[in-house]
């Protein structure tokens, strides 16, 4: 196969079938090396809650135009409040549903009456544009039932999430695809 | 349900959770799932498949129209489907950091994205290039009215692929950034979605494109620099004329990418000779002085390097307790940064010292390989080559198979000419 009419061929192809296998051989150590390290597990990004300062980044950051960033709610720690600090601005005018009242700037979050006093909050995903400003109110003088997380049904899942690179408290984390949240829960 | 449970929540109940008389119900909160993993080995199962497609319709078939179909293919899956993303380019990073050991574990199919076509280049050249990879197939299809590019820029031009992908497992490696993926000009349009600079300079590359071949591919891919070097070392290579040459230039005339070499003496004439040696001679001396060079430059700006490192930025910030300017409204994301920083200063400035200390060697060791990588032109320019044919470059062919049907052998091949003339037969069955 190798045979070449002149000599000055047959040299360079002798070099170059060594260096291809030098190469082959550099690339099994590399493999070799990634075999330790590798994971046959998909990861993706998350939001640990704990972490996460509320600074806003995650509404502009994303590299999709609406982030894949949203406002979450668990309920079991809401306290259905009628004042709720989430959904209303500090002292509001009336607690009505007037936007001068409200802390959400697109209206994503629904609130309805269930029984006196008890308000139900439910956030619109299509809206929410995940500014984390319900999720600041809430934490400061509610129970901190309202949270962010990266909904995987829109993450794109980049190699290198653009939002945790300017992430101000240092929240995002990768996480195994098969528990791809991470959720806030209480002890009562 | 397959949660993972975060602790407690740190927010106390400051509001006792609701007694309903209503027998209202507390809705469930969706948690709706990623992509399942079962569609990623999809992608590497299209991957490898494409691969060995490409290989076929170029060495086999020598098919332009089946290459076309396949960019196609590749275009609608990894590009407008896929989204540009998983790609063997940024795949390169995915490594980097796996082996800077920075406590990441690369997901499987990422290393086959990096390994196949790498592999398929040593022994087959860039067939990746030639139609499975999403922004070649793009580029190659814009391609309206091609134009020689200069040799002197196009050589010149086609050292930074090699820089780029220094500094893209630089950043990498150091955790930093993929800049590789934050700077494809590309992947926006596959998403039809992004930022509004990366956008303009994907559009521009396009128009750029419709008259110089594949522009990304030639002097920016980092991925392209890699199986370059590969496809140099390739056991098969693409010939152009099935038989022997005419050296009727066709082929040259054809080729949009540059890659395309005339024939050439190995041997100098002896007036030629001692020029020649001392040129080498001076060169390889030169080998070592481009490498140390780059090296130190390299070392000097390791500081500067180092502040691409969001971690290294923040301990700088706060050891000149530089305050952001003051927003109206709420805290600014700056500010809450350094609040954090405030926190636990400690464990910011050992993580900030370790970093630059990872900067230091990675960018003397990127200084060094930018000297090598203009000391290695250098000397490739100034060998001889024996060729008695027309042939494509190993590294700079693409395998677009554009130049076979200028070839008037191929077309004796192909039953679409005589022998011994130029007159067309009547295609027969």
């Amino acid at each position: 196969m190798e045979a070449a009419p002149g000599p000055e061929v047959s040299r360079r192809s002798f070099l170059r079938s060594g260096a291809r296998t030098a190469a082959l051989a550099g690339m099994g150590g590399v493999l070799g090396l990634l075999a330790g390290k590798a994971t046959g597990k998909e990861m993706v990004w998350q939001i640990d809650p704990q972490k996460c300062v509320r600074c806003g980044n995650c509404a502009t950051a994303c590299v999709l135009e609406l982030s894949a960033v949203k406002c979450v709610h668990a309920y079991a720690i809401c306290g259905y409040c009628e004042l709720c600090t989430g959904y209303f601005e500090p002292e509001p005018n009336a607690l009505n549903t007037g936007a001068e009242n409200c802390q959400c700037p697109t209206a994503a979050i629904k609130r309805t009456y269930i029984e006196d006093p008890y308000y139900e909050y439910q956030i619109d995903e299509a809206l929410c544009i995940g500014c984390a400003r319900c999720v600041e109110g809430c934490n400061l003088f509610g129970n901190g039932s309202l949270f962010l997380q990266v909904r995987h049904d829109r993450c794109v899942n980049c190699n290198e999430c653009a939002i945790s690179k300017v992430c101000a408290g240092a929240a995002f984390v990768r996480v195994p695809a098969a528990q791809p949240y991470l959720l806030k829960t209480i002890s009562h | 349900m397959l949660w993972m449970i975060g602790v407690s929540a740190f927010a106390e109940q400051r509001f006792p959770p609701p007694d309903f008389e209503s027998g209202h119900k507390l809705p469930e909160m969706t948690t709706p799932g990623p992509r399942a993993l079962w569609l990623a080995w999809a992608d590497v199962a299209v991957l490898a498949a494409s691969l060995g497609g490409a290989v076929w319709l170029i060495y086999r078939k020598r098919s332009r129209k089946g290459l076309v179909a396949l960019s196609l293919f590749s275009l609608v899956y990894f590009g407008f489907w896929r989204k540009g993303c998983i790609c063997a380019i940024g795949s390169v990073q995915n490594v980097a950091l796996a082996l800077a050991g920075q406590g990441y574990a690369a997901p499987v199919t990422a290393i086959l994205f990096f390994t196949l076509p790498l592999g398929v280049a040593l022994f087959a050249g860039r067939a990746f290039c030639s139609g499975v990879c999403p922004h070649g197939a793009l580029q190659d299809l814009v391609l309206l009215k091609p134009l020689k590019v200069p040799g002197w820029l196009e050589q010149g031009l086609g050292v930074l692929p090699f820089a780029y992908l220094g500094a893209g497992i630089l950043f990498a490696a150091t955790g930093s950034a993929f800049i590789i993926c934050q700077y494809d000009p590309f992947v926006p349009i596959f998403r039809m979605n992004g930022r509004a600079t990366m956008v303009v300079a994907g559009i521009a590359l396009l128009l750029l494109g419709m008259f110089v071949g594949r522009p990304y591919c030639r002097f920016l891919c980092p991925y392209g620099a890699l199986l370059k070097m590969g496809a140099v070392l390739s056991r098969r290579r693409v010939r152009v004329t099935p038989d022997y040459c005419t050296q009727c230039r066709l082929c040259s005339a054809a080729c949009p990418f540059g890659a395309m070499r005339e024939p050439e003496s190995g041997r100098p004439t002896p007036k030629d000779l001692p020029k020649d040696r001392l040129r080498l001679a001076v060169l390889l001396i030169a080998v070592p002085l481009l490498i140390a060079g780059g090296a130190g430059i390299g070392w000097r700006l390791s500081a500067t390097a180092a502040r691409m490192h969001p971690v290294v930025s923040l301990a700088e910030r706060y050891l000149q307790n530089r305050e952001p300017a003051p927003r109206t409204g709420a805290v600014s994301p700056e500010q809450l940064e350094l609040q954090r920083a405030r926190e636990n200063p400690r464990e910011l400035l050992i993580d900030a010292a370790r970093i630059r200390r990872q900067f230091d060697i990675g960018t003397t060791l990127f200084g060094a390989w930018a000297g090598l990588v203009i000391a290695a032109k250098l000397i490739s320019l100034s060998l001889r080559r024996n060729r008695t044919d027309y042939e494509p470059d190993r590294g700079d062919c693409v395998g677009c198979a554009r130049c076979f049907e200028y070839c008037p052998n191929e077309l004796v091949r192909r039953g679409l000419v005589r022998e011994n003339g130029s007159a067309p037969m009547v295609q027969s069955k």
